[in-house]
């Protein structure tokens, strides 16, 4: 182990002071919100008082702001001493409880007061965290890691991701092409594999106009709205199939964000954030209040489901058609359909990416992401700037209604509920935390956050949460995203062809 | 011929009247420089061809067409081009991008041409190519910036001081690089600069300018032997009004 640092006066009663001081802004803020809780009784609403987790909460706010001062000043050996077991042995009661608990109905007296289980195991989960971080510190001594060098590790980290992803892209998508044959493929991974490649295709869609043109749009799921109610109104009123109103819904969607950015892309930044955070909640409330048109707040149900070039999957097909199972001789099983949404949403997905990735190397694409870097300088060699962002932000849109009547498809039945803000939120958390601009950051992200959340339903009351915490995470830690790496869209191969005439 | 003729230009920053009736004029085949001390409007007056502030009064013609009220991307279309202040080269982009991008507007058909000509001005651009913009030192960096403007095949090239910040060496071979663009490449330039010296000796004719009026103007040979602008510009000295030059 390295020497310890000459340690500098350590100021105890000021250490006290700042934890104190900490315990009692929890316990201000804890004991009107978890000290005083209501619940259903006969006859109305009783009051729970619950003092005892106060309690507990400024005591644990109080030794955990120690633990954090302690470590700030250089000081890992104590923390690590503590933390450590303490981790470790409430782990192993909160485990041994448990395990008693499911033999016998009851378990110890409770090891914390907390009601809630995933309260006991967060405090367990930040005491590892803290033994962690101060064994970190106690094997560097000092951290002499500075932040750009850290940037730059991890910049490399997303090269060398980048790298590996044009070998394991191939091995991927192969993946997620024979995933349904596979013998864990049952019913309940179809679904989650289709909901998670569906976000994968809408941060892609997304990528185009946030990672690539660089413009913060809020308001995405309105045009996912748009591609959703197109089929699905196209279908209701004309009678129309998905495979004519696809093309249909990815048209609308894009006019819809011409209608949008022709007005408003000439504001930057923030302000664009707003107004298409605005925009998103206005075509969520028209699509809840006209009636005669949307059906409002009752949806519309009864959706067409998607047919095989014409082939639909019934079991009993109508009169004088052929299902998909009769013309190939198969039996039936309803995972057929669901088999088929999967491969459809995985085309859409991957024509999604195909397409990004050929835009870049083209001057329109080269010119969105000259615009993200230096709008100014872009101007001076001859861009135009709006009609430039025009695009960028029309093809987003385009992506995001072929999700949308993908989605309305499989759903056979959407509501204004599906397209709230929180979607939007979902989306663009996928293209940030991934890194802007990082087409395989978006799969890892996506995986992250929709196919997690979906195999650990039980705690979906965390899911914002957790969905806050790693946000705060990526932004101290990461701000660029997991995987901000800028692949050049030219290599020596192409530039030695373009400059092969010079002496 | 006259190919840019600023007639009575004024502009404002805000409130603030940036230029005050400027008079300006560019003809073919020139290279003629506009020095003048900190403030003095020179950028102001580059940045005012291309339509960003706009000329609140005047006229901006270029080539017989009158541009002061056009939109700033039809301006740098219609044959001019900008190494502005402070560079701005995309940093994240590699060289060959930001020279890529430099030929947005060209035909593609010229792209290997115009591409072979300032890889034979910028030697070192070549070695450089798929490095990142960013980490080009501040020299390699103006190069790229002037060698984007001319990837557009500029008629009229407008530079606003290439030799900020550079070591002394460089700044020579910038000068010397602007020499060849206009006398081999046919390329018209206008050029600010604080470095008075260099500008001037280079140049065919200058203008002199302070507080967004023109004061003086002449050939360069004319300039440098001015007194007036030797202690002001040349040597260092305050002018009467106290300004470090």
């Amino acid at each position: 182990m390295a020497a310890t640092p000459a340690i500098k006066p350590f100021d105890f009663p000021d250490m006290f002071k700042e934890a104190g001081a900490a315990a009692i802004v929890v316990f201000a803020l804890a004991f009107a919100m978890v000290g005083f809780r209501t619940e259903p009784v006969p006859g109305g609403l009783g009051i729970t008082l619950r003092f005892a987790d106060v309690a507990m909460a400024s005591v644990i706010a109080f030794a955990g702001r120690i633990a954090l001062i302690l470590l700030r000043e250089g000081r890992p050996f104590p923390v690590l001493l503590t933390t450590l077991p303490f981790a470790v042995i409430l782990g192993a009661l909160l485990l041994a409880d448990q395990a008693l608990a499911s033999e016998n109905g009851s378990g110890f007296e409770p090891v914390l007061p907390f009601s809630s289980p995933v309260v006991n195991w967060m405090i367990v989960i930040v005491a590892a965290v803290f033994a962690g971080r101060a064994a970190w510190a106690v094997r560097h001594a000092r951290s002499t890691v500075t932040a750009e060098e850290r940037e730059a590790t991890m910049d490399r980290i997303g090269a060398r991701v980048q790298q590996v992803a044009r070998y394991a892209g191939p091995l991927l998508i192969g993946f997620a092409l024979v995933l349904p044959f596979l013998p864990i493929a049952d019913r309940r991974l179809l679904d989650i594999a289709i909901l998670v490649v569906t976000y994968i295709m809408l941060g892609w869609g997304l990528n185009i106009v946030v990672g690539l043109a660089g413009l913060l749009d809020l308001g995405y799921v309105a045009f996912y709205a748009v591609g959703a109610y197109s089929y699905a109104l196209l279908a209701q009123y004309f009678d129309m199939g998905f495979w004519v109103c696809l093309p249909f819904a990815g048209i609308m969607a894009a006019f819809a964000g011409i209608l949008l950015g022709f007005p408003v892309l000439g504001l930057r930044g923030d302000y664009l954030a707003i107004v298409t955070l605005g925009f998103g909640e206005m075509v969520r409330i028209i699509l809840l209040n006209w009636y005669k048109f949307t059906k409002g707040p009752d949806g519309i149900s009864g959706i067409p489901r998607p047919s095989f070039f014409g082939l639909p999957f019934t079991r009993y097909p109508a009169e004088g058609t052929v299902s998909f199972h009769g013309f190939f001789g198969l039996t039936y099983t309803p995972l057929d359909r669901i088999i088929f949404l999967y491969y459809l949403i995985l085309a859409l997905a991957l024509a999604t990416n195909v397409f990004t990735l050929r835009i870049r190397k083209l001057p329109v694409g080269r010119a969105w992401e000259a615009l993200r870097e230096d709008e100014t300088a872009c101007r001076a060699l001859g861009i135009n700037p709006r009609n430039t962002k025009l695009t960028a932000f029309s093809i987003g849109a385009m992506f995001a209604g072929f999700g949308g009547s993908f989605f309305a498809t499989r759903q056979g039945f959407i509501s204004p509920e599906s397209f709230t803000f929180i979607e939007s939120a979902v989306i663009l958390a996928i293209v940030v935390l991934g890194g802007m601009g990082s087409q395989i950051g978006v799969v890892l992200a996506a995986i992250l956050l929709i196919g997690m959340p979906e195999f650990f339903r039980e705690l979906h009351q965390f899911r914002m949460l957790a969905f806050g915490a790693a946000m705060v995470l990526i932004m101290v830690w990461r701000p660029a995203g997991l995987l901000a790496h800028r692949e050049p869209t030219l290599r020596l191969s192409a530039t030695k062809r373009l400059a092969k005439a010079v002496p | 011929m006259t190919m840019l003729s600023i007639t009575g230009v004024h502009a404002f920053y805000g409130h603030i009247e940036a230029l005050r009736g400027v008079d300006v004029e560019v003809k073919h085949g020139e290279i003629v420089t506009l020095i003048g001390a900190n403030g003095a409007g020179k950028s102001t007056l580059l940045m005012t061809i291309c339509g960003n502030p706009r000329a609140a009064k005047g006229r901006i013609v270029f080539d017989g067409e009158d541009i002061s009220a056009k939109p700033t991307h039809e301006i740098i279309r219609s044959g001019i081009a900008q190494a502005p202040e402070g560079r701005r080269i995309f940093p994240h982009m590699t060289v060959m991008e930001n020279l890529l991008m430099g030929a947005i507007t060209s035909e593609p058909r010229y792209l290997d041409e115009d591409l072979e000509k300032v890889f034979a001005l910028f030697p070192i651009l070549k070695e450089r190519r798929e490095q990142r913009g960013g980490t080009l030192s501040g020299g390699e960096q103006q190069m790229l910036a002037i060698a984007r403007a001319l990837m557009s095949r500029p008629r009229l090239l407008l530079l606003d001081e290439p030799s900020l910040g550079l070591a002394p060496m460089l700044v020579k071979q910038i000068f010397s690089v602007i020499k060849a663009i206009n006398a081999e490449q046919n390329v018209t330039v206008f050029l600010v600069e604080q470095n008075a010296y260099h500008a001037l000796r280079l140049a065919h004719r200058g203008y002199v300018m302070a507080n967004g009026r023109i004061l003086m103007s002449g050939t360069g040979k004319e300039l440098l032997a001015n007194e007036e602008i030797r202690s002001a510009y040349l040597e260092g000295a305050r002018d009467t009004k106290g300004r470090r030059s």
